[in-house]
C-alpha cells in the first residue's frame, strides 16, 4: 500500500501498543532546554530512573538567558530566577551525564537552530523537544514533535512517546513565489488561509515547486510555524538539497554510513500514489508581503491591505475574536497596515534567526539608517556560529551601522522571558512566530513579517512595504 | 497522576475562542524550576490590572474578567471556545489550571499538545459539539452558578434537569484517568519489546547509534 513520508517514519519508528492500547513510537533525538526539562529531571531522581539512552540527548539553554555581555557566565544573569533555571539545568546535564552546550560554548543557541546546525537533525528521524516549535526538524523529512514536561520525563525514562497517529494533510504550494516574499510570508498566509486549528490532529506534509526550490533555512521557518496551524508536525521532502546541507556537519553520519544513510532518505519519500486524509491548495503566485495586525497567527494580511472589522467575518467566534483583537492592538478598522507607526523591531527566533534571514535583513538594512521613533531595534542570531557566520560576512557592522543592537544567541523577545520586551502599549514588527496577548511583554503589540519586511520596518520607523527597499 | 472519576462542581463560562496558553501562564512564571505554585497566576494578565511577577503579592484584582465574578469564586469546571490550550507546549498552563482547582474544561475542540498535557496530569478535558457548548454557556451565565456533572466513567456532563450529554474520549487516556496510573510505569512494563525494537532499529540504521562528537 502507497505510503506518505509521515507513514513510513511512523511504521519504522512504531514499537508496539501498550496493554491501554496506546501506540509506542521510538525517540531517536530528544532536544532539551531550561525551561520545560528541570521538573522532568525532578521526577526521574524521585523515581529513581535513569535516562535510557544517554547519546540520544542534547541540551543547550536559550529561553532564559540574556542577550547582552556573557563574558561572566550563568554568574551574570541579574534574574535571580532565571540563573537558577540555567543552574539547574547546568547541574541536571552534569548529574545525569547529557551533552550540554551551555551558556558559554560557541555552539550554544536556540535549540530549533542548533540541532539542525549540528547534524543533530537527520532525515527519517523522530524528534522530540519540551518546546512546541519543534515542528521546525520537519524541514529535514523528520517526524519531530513539541511535547509536554511529563512526555519529556518519558522519553528521558523509556525512549518513547506515547502517540496517536496523526492524519495525514498535504499542503501544496503553487508558485512561482515572487522575490519580494519569502518563507515567512508563505507560512502566514497559509494560517490565514486555513486557522490557527486547521491542522489540528494532522502531520502536514508541505508538497510542490516551491518547496522545493526553497532552502533548507526557509524549509525550517514554514515547519517550524505548522503548530501556529495547529498540526502535530510539519513535514518536507528529502532531496539533494537537504543531504548537502547535512554532510559533514558534525554530528552526521561519516565515511560508510554516510552513503548508506543518504541512500536509505532518498528513497522514504511520500510514494506518489499515497493518499492524504486532506489537501489544501496554497497558491503564492500573486502573495504581498504578508504582516499579522491582531492576537493571534491567523488574523493576517497582505501589506497593501486595511486593518479588517469584526463586521467582516460572518462566523461568530471569530467576529468575537476581531473585535478583541482591534481592542488589545489599538487599530482601526479601514486602517492601511503600511500606515501603522512602530516602536521597536525585533529579528530573531527559532523561526527567523538563521544565516538566510540576517543577510535578508542586512540587505535591505545596507546603507540605510534605522528611523529616530524606533526605541530598540535588535537582531538576535539563532546561535553562537550563526553569529558567527553573520560576523565573518560582515553583516554585524551592516546592521550596527544602520543603528540596529547586535546581540548574543538565544529566544530574546520573541516570548520576553529575559529582559528584551516590550513594554505596555508598545508596538514591534517581529520576524517571530507569536503574536499572542502580551507574548513579547505585558500589553505589548506584535506585528509578525518576515527578516525582509522587518528590516525595512525599522527604517521606515512604521510597518513597511518591503517592495519599495529592493 | 490524580486519577478523575467523577467530578460535580461549578462551571465558569470563559467566553473566548483560541485561548492560548502563553494566556494560561504568561511567560514569566516559566522561570519556575518547580512543579507547584502556578495556581496563584493563572491568567495573569486577565485576572489582574498589574503585571505579574513571581512571588508578587497585593494583586490588583480585574473585576472585568471572569474568574474573579463572585458567583464563579470556587468554580472547578472551564467553559471555553474552540481550540482551546493553542501555542506554546507548556504543560505549566496544564498546572495552573489543576493548581487553581479546576479539575476539567469543556470546549468544543483543544489543541492537540495540551489535549495531552491534560490527560498526563488527571485533568479531564471534554470536547462538546459547538451547539451544546453554547447551551451550557446559556445556562452558566445566568445570575445564579450553575452546578455541573462530569462523569467519565459513562463519559457524560449532566447539568441541572436537562438532558445528559455524552462526549467522547480515546479508551486507553480514559482507562489511565480512571485510575490515576504512572504513564512511565506502564510504558516500562513493555522495556523487553522496546529493547528488542531497539536492536532490530540499530541493525537497520546503524547512523543513528554511533557515537556524538
Amino acid at each position: 500500500m502507497p505510503r506518505t513520508l509521515y507513514d513510513k517514519i511512523w511504521d519504522s519508528h512504531h514499537v508496539g501498543t501498550r496493554e491501554d492500547g496506546l501506540d509506542l513510537l521510538y525517540i531517536d533525538r530528544h532536544l532539551l532546554h531550561e525551561v520545560t526539562s528541570p521538573q522532568a529531571f525532578e521526577g526521574l531522581t524521585l523515581a529513581s530512573r535513569k535516562p535510557w539512552r544517554l547519546d540520544a540527548n542534547l541540551a543547550t539553554v536559550d529561553h532564559s538567558i540574556p542577550t547582552t555581555d556573557r563574558s561572566e557566565g550563568v554568574k551574570g544573569i541579574a534574574d535571580p530566577i532565571a540563573r537558577e533555571q540555567v543552574e539547574v539545568l547546568n547541574t541536571n546535564c552534569d548529574s545525569f551525564n547529557i551533552r550540554y552546550f551551555d551558556m558559554l560554548d560557541h555552539r550554544q543557541g536556540i535549540v530549533h537552530v542548533v540541532g539542525p546546525e549540528q547534524g543533530a537533525t537527520l532525515p527519517g528521524m523522530t524528534i522530540v523537544c519540551g518546546d512546541s516549535h519543534t515542528s521546525t526538524h520537519g524541514a529535514f523529512g523528520a517526524l519531530a514533535h513539541g511535547i509536554g514536561t511529563s512526555e519529556v520525563e518519558h522519553v528521558l525514562a523509556t525512549q518513547c512517546l506515547v502517540q496517536q497517529k496523526s492524519r495525514n494533510m498535504c499542503v501544496h504550494i503553487q508558485g512561482p513565489l515572487n522575490e519580494s516574499c519569502s518563507a515567512k510570508d508563505i507560512v502566514l498566509a497559509l494560517i490565514r488561509q486555513i486557522g490557527t486549528a486547521g491542522a489540528t490532529g494532522h502531520t502536514i506534509e508541505y508538497c510542490g515547486d516551491v518547496v522545493s526550490s526553497l532552502s533548507l533555512e526557509g524549509r525550517m521557518t514554514i515547519c517550524n510555524m505548522s503548530i501556529e496551524a495547529g498540526a502535530r508536525a510539519g513535514l518536507m521532502g528529502i532531496d539533494e538539497r537537504t543531504v548537502v546541507y547535512l554532510e559533514s556537519r558534525p554530528f552526521a553520519p561519516k565515511g560508510g554510513l554516510w552513503h548508506e544513510a543518504v541512500d536509505y532518505w532518498l528513497q522514504l519519500n511520500t510514494d506518489s500514489d499515497a493518499n492524504f486524509d486532506t489537501t489544501v491548495e496554497l497558491d503564492v503566485t500573486e502573495l504581498a508581503p504578508q504582516v499579522s495586525w491582531g492576537t493571534n497567527p491567523e488574523l493576517v494580511i497582505g501589506i497593501d491591505e486595511v486593518v479588517p472589522s469584526s463586521d467582516d467575518f460572518s462566523d461568530e467566534a471569530k467576529s468575537e475574536t476581531v473585535g478583541r483583537a482591534l481592542e488589545y492592538m489599538d487599530l482601526t478598522p479601514g486602517t492601511p497596515i503600511s500606515e501603522v507607526i512602530l516602536d521597536k523591531v525585533f529579528i530573531g527566533s527559532c523561526t527567523n534567526a538563521r544565516i538566510e534571514d540576517l543577510r535578508q535583513a542586512a540587505s535591505i538594512a545596507r546603507g540605510r539608517k534605522v528611523a529616530s521613533n524606533i526605541k530598540n531595534a535588535f537582531v538576535v542570531p539563532g546561535s553562537g556560529l550563526v553569529k558567527k557566520q553573520a560576523e565573518q560576512e560582515g553583516l554585524d557592522e551592516v546592521f550596527k551601522q544602520a543603528g540596529f543592537e547586535w546581540r548574543e544567541p538565544g529566544c530574546s523577545m520573541c516570548l520576553a522571558m529575559n529582559n528584551d520586551r516590550l513594554y505596555p502599549g508598545e508596538r514591534c514588527a517581529s520576524t517571530s512566530n507569536r503574536n499572542f496577548e502580551g507574548r513579547q511583554g505585558h500589553m505589548g503589540r506584535t506585528h509578525l513579517v518576515s527578516p525582509a519586511t522587518a528590516a525595512a520596518s525599522a527604517i521606515a520607523g512604521k510597518i513597511a512595504d518591503v517592495r519599495e527597499y529592493l | 497522576m490524580q486519577s478523575f472519576r467523577n467530578h460535580e462542581g461549578v462551571v465558569v463560562p470563559l467566553d473566548r475562542a483560541n485561548v492560548d496558553t502563553d494566556q494560561i501562564i504568561p511567560k514569566q512564571f516559566l522561570k519556575s524550576v518547580k512543579r507547584t505554585g502556578f495556581g496563584e497566576n493563572l491568567f495573569d494578565a486577565w485576572r489582574f490590572l498589574d503585571e505579574g511577577e513571581i512571588g508578587k503579592t497585593n494583586r490588583q484584582e480585574n473585576p472585568q474578567f471572569v474568574l474573579n465574578d463572585s458567583r464563579y469564586r470556587n468554580a472547578s469546571i472551564l467553559l471555553a471556545r474552540r481550540n482551546f490550550g493553542c501555542g506554546s507546549s507548556r504543560e505549566h498552563a496544564v498546572w495552573a489550571l489543576m493548581q487553581y482547582g479546576i479539575r476539567c474544561v469543556i470546549a468544543p475542540s483543544f489543541a492537540d499538545i495540551f489535549y495531552n498535557n491534560c490527560v498526563n496530569n488527571g485533568l479531564l478535558p471534554v470536547p462538546l459539539p459547538e451547539e451544546k457548548v453554547a447551551q451550557i454557556f446559556v445556562a452558566a451565565s445566568s445570575s445564579e452558578p450553575l452546578t455541573a456533572n462530569v462523569d467519565l466513567e459513562n463519559q457524560r456532563v449532566t447539568y441541572e434537569n436537562t438532558e445528559s450529554i455524552s462526549f467522547s474520549i480515546d479508551s486507553g487516556s480514559r482507562k489511565r484517568l480512571l485510575e490515576g496510573m504512572d504513564e512511565i510505569g506502564l510504558t516500562l512494563r513493555e522495556t523487553d519489546k522496546i529493547r528488542k525494537f531497539e536492536r532490530q532499529h540499530q541493525r537497520t540504521m546503524p547512523w543513528l547509534f554511533t557515537d556524538n562528537p
